[in-house]
């Protein structure tokens, strides 16, 4: 985060889901391969990798950045602080999309109409 | 700087006994003069009355828990108008707990120009500096707590005056202190395991010490190091029924003690808000004012000042460093508490609270107050405070001063109390005639504070030489009998000048001033058993190195005013 | 010959380590190695001397390149959108000095700006909280000196404070504390078994955003009322237990982070945590402290606080100041569309916000005054670099406790770099000039 968000690692980081191995096999994903985490509120493209501290059944976990921002309820129920948690996702297989730098997600996403 | 004529006002001066008489008072280079020829201003006071700019000794006006007073109470800022940006005005808002700018434009409002930061957390000393850097207008200085310091703690256990006095100088100068000040001594410490001292007797847990032996070390440590105020101190047992015994207890140990100092103070002990430590009874349902009992012991003992803390029947924020009395009031109230202690220093406690009319012991807190400075017979040495923002908001000192002057306003204010009876039969204020003097609030707010704080050769005077701190009140002592007046004259002064330059012209902030902070600076024999307690204690216990605690004077402080002493035996 | 500097201040988190030691080369210009501070602490000092450093403004042209441009064109940019809006957003404020804040304050002043800092995606509901219920608090100190029961809820400091443990929770020895780690029972609560999990004596896996009902279930346990056999996932057998040990303990604390503040419930989660607190105190001592994110995020609430009476979203626009989470809170202002001009200084909107108040800040001009190229330079109209607080130049910040401490310049910026506040001070001139306010 400190060497620089327009960096590589920046990516690697951040634009992962760390997911337990029973939910990897339930989802019928593999790990260390792209999927697609789509919310009620948009969707991003992702590594999948196994749970570094878990097991955690049922729970996605992206590291706050760009990549979890795509999703989350931008709803702040009038207390100023979007609700960054527990949103619901559903994730699916995309091995052949591409994990977008965070300069380039957040660029793409803003020219979308 | 501009040379200005005062003309014709009704001036009153304590300093030199000027008691109403129609006089001009001239300025020139930011100091009070004998006279002036060609004034670049001259400003007509005829009909007004002229007085030396107001010191205030005690009020919470700058630091980490005024700070937590404002941000956690949104609502105090509804209580009244926010005042918009305008001219050289910056926004002003808080009611109870005033932002910095409003602060300083209600205490300009009021002629006040220096006031007193009465706790400051040593380990928070740079956010006070912080917040008075950014206070305009007044002169300000700010007192660390030592009450519950671990060094001073120890030190005095053991009867180590001069490691005692060699700390207490070197942390005047890393916080750019003024003074010593100590809140329930030993009590706030051991409130950090959730206890208390009530008596000054009671032993401090673990240090084994009691407040008794702090109480006199302090003071024996304020008069060593020669400073220009002297301890000021904020009791044990504060706001309980019964507590005016552990008052005169605390008074008492000033007996034998000689103020040492060449700043023209004569006592020893100041003991602040007076008011919530002169009450009688077991409970709260035989609560009763103790308030003569306690003003016959000051009165008659010259080397103790104290300033009242008078409760103003408001809704207010209450914060001490006092930290288990904030517990305690929140178990009677339970409103919102918050609370910071202090590694190896002190603490702090901050509760709203309503003073209610129809709540007769809020009704006796606020006889006592009125009771007891109408008992004093010395105002030189008895203050006018609330202890903002403890006991009401300071911008309640003109109402005060209207209660003080005249019997009428009292009763007035005791016929609206839903227990008016009860109130009157639990204090002597109701049998009270008097009725103070202009004169004699100028002494409660100018000569006396000044001269109690080792300030009475620069401020609270208009001698000639004297810093030119000036407040003209529209107010006509001759001709005016409403009571009324009183109150909105001294909130509404017409011209304010501090150090020279004008402030107030015809009641509008013309100038955000210039204004200075004051701290003292006193040697003292180079102390290497002191200096390695110090090393060794950041080391192994504080979170801040040692070389980061230094306030920097030049980022932190505007116009840093320095009282050099040499304590060095 | 290198020289070692001490006492330096790291400018990354909340936990403001102030032991810093820091080897700069001869000349005073190159950091060559950084001592004592964390991986992330390191990396920020080394990363001040990256090659690919931006040293000058930039504009954003038509065609999405940038143009370099001088400071002095960049203020004038800067003060001429913030003069043109009805409602200029002005936000960030964490990692930068309270002495640049102050400036940026005093713009908001004349522009009618909206003050909003990084609080506001982070601990913005513990600030509701604290207005809601107060906060029985202490420094950090006390908590090495005296803790003897930590309780870590959903954060996770072995990531995001890493020296927090060492310094003043789990391992640090203090006065009555002597034993270390040894002296202290530790609890963590998380939905993960984080890696701060694991230096615990207790785990509580907690639901994810269940933290309400399981502290109202140690309210109810410390009263000694009946729970059902689960609450959030815990049995009632393990509530009752911790209980005990809390009540056990002479000196309680609770630190807690985004776990809690941004789950749904939010502030009230934390009314309920303070609420745990205060009763504690009838049995024993207890204390809560926020695990605040940027190192000077408590800074900015503390100047916004003295100089206009709120800690964060405190909007000017109407010539006062005005404080209503929810209205006058950066995300919602730019989600309702009313905000038409930006300024950011020292924090990251692009990366922290979501995409949808992300995508306003790119459609309005956006000034961002950063060091480094982020998400939020990208989507801004202009970007200026500034040297970097803490590192190039010093500057009072309040750490997590509140405890203020002025951080070091190490070394000197590239040359012909501005610092933030020097750049705000142009701004305010030009601001002072365009609405005829004399000096």
């Amino acid at each position: 985060m400190e060497s620089g968000k327009e960096k590589e690692d920046y990516m690697k980081s951040c634009g992962i889901i760390e997911l337990d191995q029973a939910d990897i096999d339930k989802l019928g994903i593999l790990k260390n391969t792209n999927v697609c985490v789509s919310s009620k509120f948009n969707r991003v493209v992702v590594k999948a990798i196994l749970a570094t501290q878990g097991p955690h059944p049922g729970l996605g976990w992206i590291p706050m950045g760009p990549w979890a921002n795509m999703l989350v309820d931008n709803n702040t129920y009038s207390t100023g602080t979007p609700t960054f948690k527990g949103t619901p996702v559903t994730v699916e297989p995309a091995e052949d999309e591409k994990v977008l730098s965070s300069i380039d997600l957040v660029l793409k996403a803003c020219m979308e109409e | 700087m501009t040379s200005i004529l005062i003309k014709n006002g009704f001036v009153i001066d304590p300093v030199q006994g000027i008691r109403g008489d129609k006089m001009d008072i001239a300025i020139n280079d930011g100091k009070i003069v004998k006279n002036l020829s060609n004034p670049d201003k001259t400003i007509d006071a005829s009909g007004m009355v002229v007085m030396a700019g107001g010191v205030d000794i005690h009020s919470h006006v700058a630091g980490a828990k005024v700070n937590v007073g404002r941000t956690f109470r949104p609502e105090d800022k509804l209580q009244s108008t926010y005042a918009p940006y305008h001219g050289i005005r910056h926004m002003a808002g808080g009611t109870s707990v005033p932002t910095v700018f409003k602060t300083a434009y209600m205490y300009a409002d009021m002629g006040y120009t220096t006031v007193i930061e009465a706790a400051m957390p040593p380990l928070y000393a740079r956010h006070t500096h912080e917040e008075m850097r950014d206070t305009p207008i007044i002169d300000e200085a700010a007192l660390p707590m030592f009450g519950n310091n671990w060094f001073v703690l120890d030190y005095l256990k053991r009867g180590e005056m001069d490691n005692a006095a060699a700390y207490i100088a070197w942390l005047l100068r890393s916080t750019k202190g003024y003074g010593i000040k100590c809140v329930n001594p030993g009590g706030t410490e051991a409130w950090a395991w959730g206890l208390n001292c009530l008596s000054i007797d009671d032993p401090v847990p673990y240090f084994d010490i009691t407040p008794r032996q702090i109480v006199s070390g302090l003071m024996e440590v304020n008069e060593y190091l020669h400073l220009p105020h002297s301890l000021h101190l904020h009791s044990n047992n504060l706001g309980n029924p019964g507590n005016y015994t552990t008052t005169l207890d605390t008074l008492k140990l000033s007996e034998g003690i000689k103020p040492n100092n060449n700043f023209g103070r004569e006592q020893v002990l100041h003991h602040t808000h007076i008011q919530f430590h002169s009450y009688g009874g077991t409970t709260w349902a035989d609560f009763e004012s103790k308030g003569k009992e306690v003003m016959d012991y000051i009165n008659s003992h010259p080397a103790v000042t104290c300033d009242i803390g008078f409760v103003t029947l408001d809704e207010t924020t209450t914060m001490t460093g006092d930290g288990p009395f904030e517990y305690h009031l929140n178990k009677l109230n339970h409103l919102k508490w918050a609370n910071t202690d202090v590694e190896l220093e002190c603490g702090s406690g901050i509760v709203p609270y309503v003073y209610s009319k129809d709540v007769y012991v809020c009704g006796v807190q606020w006889s006592i107050g009125l009771e007891m400075a109408l008992l004093a017979k010395d105002h030189m040495r008895c203050y006018l405070t609330t202890d903002h923002p403890n006991a009401g908001p300071f911008w309640r000192y003109p109402r005060i001063m209207k209660w003080l002057m005249s019997e009428k306003a009292r009763n007035d204010v005791l016929a609206t109390m839903k227990n008016e009876d009860k109130v009157r039969d639990r204090s002597t204020l109701g049998s009270i005639d008097r009725e103070l003097t202009l004169y004699e609030i100028a002494q409660m707010t100018r000569a006396g504070p000044a001269k109690a704080l080792g300030l009475g050769s620069s401020v609270g005077g208009l001698v000639p030489g004297m810093q030119a701190d000036i407040a003209v009140y529209p107010y006509n002592p001759e001709t005016e009998s409403d009571p009324e007046k009183i109150e909105w004259a001294f909130s509404h002064a017409k011209y304010l000048i501090k150090s020279g330059e004008v402030i107030l012209n015809d009641g509008e902030v013309v100038s955000n001033g210039n204004k200075k902070t004051y701290w003292v600076d006193v040697k003292t024999t180079p102390n290497r058993q002191v200096e390695r307690d110090i090393d060794q204690t950041f080391v192994k216990y504080y979170t801040v190195n040692k070389n980061n605690y230094e306030v920097n004077e030049h980022e932190f402080m505007k116009n840093p005013c320095v009282v050099q002493i040499d304590a060095i035996q | 010959m290198s020289k070692r500097l001490t006492d330096i201040i790291c400018p990354f988190c909340g936990t403001l380590c102030d032991d810093i030691e820091v080897e700069v080369s001869d000349d005073g210009k190159q950091i060559l190695e950084v001592y004592n501070s964390c991986a992330i602490g390191s990396e920020k000092f080394l990363h001040a001397q990256s090659p690919d450093r931006i040293t000058r403004p930039r504009m954003k042209q038509e065609d999405g390149s940038w143009k370099e441009t001088t400071y002095e064109e960049a203020a004038k940019y800067t003060a001429k959108i913030l003069c043109d809006a009805k409602k200029p957003l002005m936000y960030g404020w964490s990692s930068t000095s309270c002495e640049a804040q102050s400036t940026g304050h005093m713009i908001a002043e004349q522009v009618g700006g909206v003050l909003d800092n990084t609080a506001t995606v982070c601990h913005g509901s513990t600030l509701i909280a604290m207005q809601d219920v107060g906060i029985p608090s202490c420094t950090l100190g006390e908590v090495k000196n005296r803790a003897d029961r930590i309780i870590f809820w959903g954060c996770n400091p072995a990531h995001a404070h890493p020296r927090h443990m060492s310094r003043y929770s789990i391992y640090s020895r203090g006065y009555f504390t002597g034993k270390g780690s040894k002296s202290r029972k530790i609890i963590v609560v998380d939905p993960r078994p984080t890696d701060s999990a694991s230096l615990a004596d207790e785990y509580i896996q907690v639901e994810q955003g269940r933290d309400y009902e399981l502290l109202s279930a140690l309210r109810a346990a410390l009263r000694g009322a009946q729970l059902p056999d689960k609450v959030s996932g815990v049995t009632k057998e393990k509530i009752y237990e911790i209980v005990d040990i809390l009540k056990g303990g002479r000196f309680v604390v609770i630190f807690f982070g985004m776990g809690v503040t941004h789950s749904l419930g939010k502030n009230h989660n934390i009314d309920m945590a303070i609420a745990l607190t205060a009763d504690l105190n009838n049995y024993t001592k207890a204390s809560i402290i926020a695990m605040r994110g940027h190192y000077n995020v408590t800074g900015s609430g503390q100047v916004l606080g003295w100089q206009f009476g709120f800690p964060f979203c405190v909007d000017l626009s109407r010539g006062f100041a005005r404080y209503n989470p929810g209205e006058t809170s950066s995300n919602d202002l730019l989600m309702r569309g009313e905000v038409d001009g930006c300024l950011v200084v020292g924090s990251d909107p692009g990366s922290h916000f979501p995409i949808a108040s992300v995508k306003k800040i790119h459609d309005i001009p956006t000034v961002c005054i950063d060091p480094h190229t982020t998400p939020t330079t990208a989507v801004s109209t202009c970007h200026v670099p500034v040297a970097i607080v803490g590192i190039e130049v010093g500057g009072s910040c309040y750490r997590m406790d509140n405890v203020p401490i002025e951080s070091r310049k190490v070394v000197d910026p590239p040359a012909g770099m501005l610092t933030d506040a020097e750049f705000l001070g142009l701004v305010l001139k030009e601001v002072n000039h365009i609405k005829g306010v004399a000096e």
